[in-house]
């Protein structure tokens, strides 16, 4: 079973997330900012890992940058949710070492075939 | 009705709940940031609030508190970055705004609706602080409204026309340091239409001058499809600027030529390489020379064979219904007996026709079930790769038998146990490349997972030509743990399995690499869970195997049928390996209630079943008893004391709930044909309860 | 799904009462999947003394619970004119032999009454309530505290 880990600060989004993922068939792990996302990377080997970016503690950003330098987790999948679709974040995103992006608000399916994309 | 029964009504439950808690940071932090006592992450609190409440409403199609929210972010971001100052009035302004955003919350979650122009004022103000910054002409630019739906199965359009496309694609080095992998656009592709891969590997180096993490292999794919040309891009769009990227329409005559000659010297590797010989590729870099495991589902020259998608939950019902018509059929098959009709009278050789046909049919519905382990072993491929970087060991990671298949629901179960024994071979299997080298190895390690039938069973190994086991070592180990004591005389196979002792490999231990505290004991009890066995083969110097036999399903199991005590019980027959009845002048007692028997000149420990159970005394006297002789890891054998012996027959493997007669030794229970239950017992885990070992080393005693 | 029984709010409900050797006791009637006859258990090795064994229930094997054993009364053969009662607890189903069903009852909010505190009587701990009922008391079992969350056996 493919295991997906969502860390985004908002409850809505991560219900939504859960229920659309779970729905899937993927079994999803949630967190509620960079920093809790760490912490259940401690436990957790996921497929694959979608991320908000504005969250306090731990942005979204650093929480990338943290998740490869980790020698477990250096080349694992990372999706990240973004409000905007310019080519300017998903330059950034890159940068900061993401594999893909997911625009909100998305539809299901989208995010189901993201996570797809990336975990096989 | 309950608000669960609408996923979306939850969903705005939640939501709304949110909203409430943020708008309440929010208006705490614009009064800070007014009464001066704002600190840098104030404002950002107050930013963060604004976008959640933003994103949520998007996803809810509530397009006045998006429009509403986006000036007000847009605002509070023109604040972060300098553009506005935080005088009184703005804050004032912003303050207003947060009230408006609350009205329009409380007015969506109400469902009432605001007077008309209520928030007008707010937004207009809002709109023109943000131009004061900078003109934002489409209040939601690039911020579309897609009204959440969980229909995730919307009809499909008809097919248009199918096209074929020649797909150059060659990866630089950075699309796989950000976690992409080749393998899986392909198989977006092939979900597309009917995909050819060819792999150019010309550009791989020798192996002294590899360079880990680097790209050195591209592709030509050939992808005959009725997606659009836009559908297609989609797969690359993470790719995107990460690889050198050609799509082109064939034209229809050429569509089907093969792929050009490459330069004079290059290497071409065929995607449709037969599966039969090993897959091999190195490790610690993406799999540049394995196309082959690459290949997703799809051939253009093979007719495509109809199939349809059941759901999963149906087949289940399906399997259960046959394995009540199996327990159902051998009911009839007693009762029949019990009337003393014979084997020739026209009932029983109907009957006999039924249980054939019964026996097929579950054959049947088991074969839908089963599927090829090729998924599973694929995704090991990463594993070994991120284990093969963690630990600076380069790896050669090949794999087997991947056509070989196995029940579904066994195939979720390996994932895990699979894993970690990768880990384990990379981690703890493999020595450093300096060590390799002294020994006269080549750097790279090999680590093979294989698959294959053996005797009605799957038998799963993952093999590393590693220095073996450090034996005494281990027995060390064992011994400062407590779990041996000081100097006891094990065998070799019976060291090695101290690996599998819980309490023998610790947290402080284990590399975080092969996971936090999870030892080999956790292993073996998930692949027990499974039915199955596991086993180590190790030679110093030349490396270790991990042997894990399955039953090809969880659903029916070839039980032996044997009386012990009054009860009846069943125990697999792949354990057994032979039945003996004991005569007088074979038996001796060690110890009191420890018993020995002579067989052929092999000594056997013997275990009464009965008391073992705790269903009786010891018995007083063996002489005449039945037994069964179970096979140990390691060849060490033990029998079993058993009352009578009967046949041998398939059953319908029944769970039992944990703690309600999960106890050790009992694997599951079934259904008798007389309707009572019987229990499936794990031999081996009896003798290991017992303690029948550690009272007679087995090797030692001839 | 089937209601639990829910302790401290089993007031002006429907009862279903029956005998355990020749104490009367009830609980809620919504917890209850079916009664049936005595069928011997196949015993598992290794459980605890209330720990009948297991059952054929149409195909599925069902865990039996001596309830006079688990209420810890003196040892007693269980006959094949006792009944099971099949329950559904915490999503589980769970059989519990009892010597006989007896009624099935509709006792008033005010007809209950707390249990005395912690009586000697070793049954207090898996008693909610208590009620007369013709002059005969009546004790209304707490189904979670009488069926063990992990089933007791040996791990």
């Amino acid at each position: 079973m493919t295991t997906v880990l969502a860390v985004d600060d908002s409850r809505t989004m991560r219900e939504i997330i859960a229920l659309t993922l779970r729905g899937a068939g993927i079994d999803t792990h949630l967190a509620k900012d960079g920093q809790h996302g760490l912490e259940v990377l401690e436990e957790l080997a996921p497929d694959a890992i979608i991320t908000d970016i504005n969250m306090p503690r731990l942005d979204g950003y650093g929480f990338i940058a943290a998740v490869r330098d980790r020698s477990q987790s250096r080349t694992v999948p990372i999706l990240v949710l973004t409000t905007e679709s310019a080519d300017d974040l998903k330059a950034r995103a890159r940068a900061a070492g993401a594999t893909g992006w997911i625009v909100k608000p998305f539809d299901p399916g989208k995010l189901v075939r993201a996570v797809q994309m990336v975990t096989g | 009705m309950r608000a669960s029964d609408d996923p979306m009504a939850e969903f705005r439950a939640t939501f709304f709940a949110e909203c409430e808690d943020l708008l309440e940071g929010a208006q705490a932090g614009l009064l800070a940031m007014q009464h001066g006592r704002a600190d840098s992450e104030t404002l950002n609190v107050v930013f963060r609030a604004v976008h959640s409440i933003k994103g949520g409403a998007g996803a809810f199609a509530l397009e006045e508190i998006v429009a509403f929210a986006h000036q007000f972010e847009t605002a509070l971001d023109q604040l972060r970055t300098g553009t506005l100052q935080p005088d009184a009035a703005t804050i004032l302004l912003l303050l207003n705004a947060s009230d408006g955003l609350s009205d329009l919350v409380a007015a969506s979650r109400d469902g009432t609706s605001l007077e008309r122009g209520a928030t007008d004022a707010t937004l207009a103000d809002l709109c023109a602080l943000v131009s004061d910054g900078k003109a934002d002409e489409n209040p939601t630019e690039g911020f579309v409204v897609t009204k959440l739906s969980l229909d995730l199965d919307a009809p499909e359009p008809p097919l248009p026309e199918r096209q074929t496309y020649r797909i150059d694609f060659v990866p630089d080095d950075a699309l796989y340091a950000l976690g992409n992998e080749p393998l899986f656009l392909f198989r977006a592709l092939a979900e597309l239409g009917d995909l050819e891969v060819v792999a150019d590997i010309a550009m791989v180096p020798e192996i002294d001058k590899f360079v880990p993490g680097s790209s050195y292999v591209g592709w030509t794919l050939d992808l005959t499809t009725a997606a659009s040309d836009a559908e297609i891009a989609e797969v690359f769009d993470f790719v995107d600027g990460l690889c050198t990227l050609r799509i082109a329409r064939v034209p229809a005559d050429r569509a089907l030529d093969p792929v050009p000659c490459p330069p004079p010297g290059a290497q071409t590797a065929s995607a449709q390489a037969p599966g039969s010989a090993p897959q091999e590729g190195p490790v610690g870099e993406p799999p540049q020379t394995r196309p082959e495991a690459h290949l997703p589902q799809a051939s253009t020259a093979a007719p495509v064979a109809a199939t349809v998608r059941v759901d999963l939950d149906r087949i289940d019902r399906l399997a259960n219904l046959v394995g009540e018509l199996v327990i159902q059929q051998a009911i009839l098959t007693q009762s029949i007996a019990d009337t003393g009709l014979t084997r020739r009278s026209t009932v029983s050789q109907n009957l006999e026709k039924l249980t054939g046909l019964t026996r097929e049919m579950q054959n049947g519905v088991m074969m839908i079930r089963a599927q090829p382990l090729k998924s599973l072993f694929q995704r090991m491929s990463r594993i070994v790769r991120e284990a093969s970087a963690a630990s600076g060991k380069p790896v050669r990671f090949s794999t087997e038998g991947e056509a070989t298949e196995i029940d579904k629901a066994m195939i979720e179960g390996l994932a895990d146990p699979l894993m970690h024994m990768l880990r384990n071979a990379v981690d703890h299997g493999l020595e450093p490349p300096g060590i390799r080298a002294a020994a006269g190895k080549s750097a790279q390690g090999d680590v093979r997972l294989s698959a294959a039938h053996r005797s009605g069973r799957v038998v799963i190994e993952v093999t590393d030509d590693g220095g073996g086991i450090d034996r005494a070592k281990v027995l060390d180990t064992a011994i400062s743990r407590g779990l041996v004591s000081a100097g006891a005389q094990l065998s070799e196979p019976e060291i090695d399995s101290l690996l599998f002792l819980p309490g023998f490999s610790t947290a402080g231990e284990v590399s975080n690499l092969s996971g936090r505290g999870v030892g080999m004991d956790v292993v073996r009890s998930a692949i027990q869970t499974l039915g199955g066995r596991i086993a180590i083969r190790s030679e110093t110097g030349r490396g270790t195997t991990f042997s894990v036999s399955l039953p090809l399903t969880l659903a029916v199991l070839d039980g032996m049928i044997v009386d012990v005590a009054d009860e009846r019980l069943v125990l697999p027959v792949h354990t057994i390996i032979e039945t003996l009845t004991l005569s007088d002048d074979e038996v001796g007692e060690l110890a009191p209630g420890s018993s020995l028997a002579m067989v052929r000149g092999q000594i056997l420990a013997l275990l009464d079943l009965g008391s073992a159970l705790g269903y009786r005394a010891p018995l007083e006297t063996i002489a005449g008893a039945q037994a069964l002789v179970i096979a140990l890891e390691g060849n060490e054998r033990v029998a079993l004391l058993v009352d009578a012996i009967h046949d041998q027959r398939q059953v319908v493997i029944k769970g039992l709930r944990d703690g309600f007669g999960r106890a050790p030794g009992v694997a599951a229970a079934t259904i008798l044909g007389d309707g009572q239950v019987a229990l499936i017992l794990d031999p081996i885990e009896i003798v290991a309860h017992a303690g029948i070992r550690a009272a007679a080393p087995l090797s030692s005693a001839g | 799904m089937t209601a639990e029984t829910r302790p401290g709010d089993d007031t002006g409900r429907e009862l279903l009462s029956f005998h355990v050797a020749d104490q009367n006791y009830a609980f809620d009637i919504l917890s209850v999947r079916e009664i049936r006859g005595w069928s011997r258990p196949t015993p598992l090795p290794h459980a605890p003394a209330y720990l009948l064994g297991v059952i054929n229930l149409r195909g599925t094997v069902l865990p039996v619970i001596d309830l006079a054993a688990r209420l810890g009364m003196p040892d007693r053969q269980s006959t094949p004119r006792d009944v099971i009662i099949v329950v559904t607890v915490a999503e589980t189903d769970v059989g519990l032999l009892v010597s006989a069903v007896s009624d099935i009852l509709t006792l008033p909010r005010d007809a209950l009454q707390p249990p005395p505190g912690p009586a000697a009587d070793p049954v207090a701990a898996f008693v909610s309530a208590l009620a007369a009922q013709d002059g005969a008391m009546i004790r209304l079992l707490d189904l979670n505290a009488v069926i063990p969350a992990q089933g007791g056996a040996a791990a």
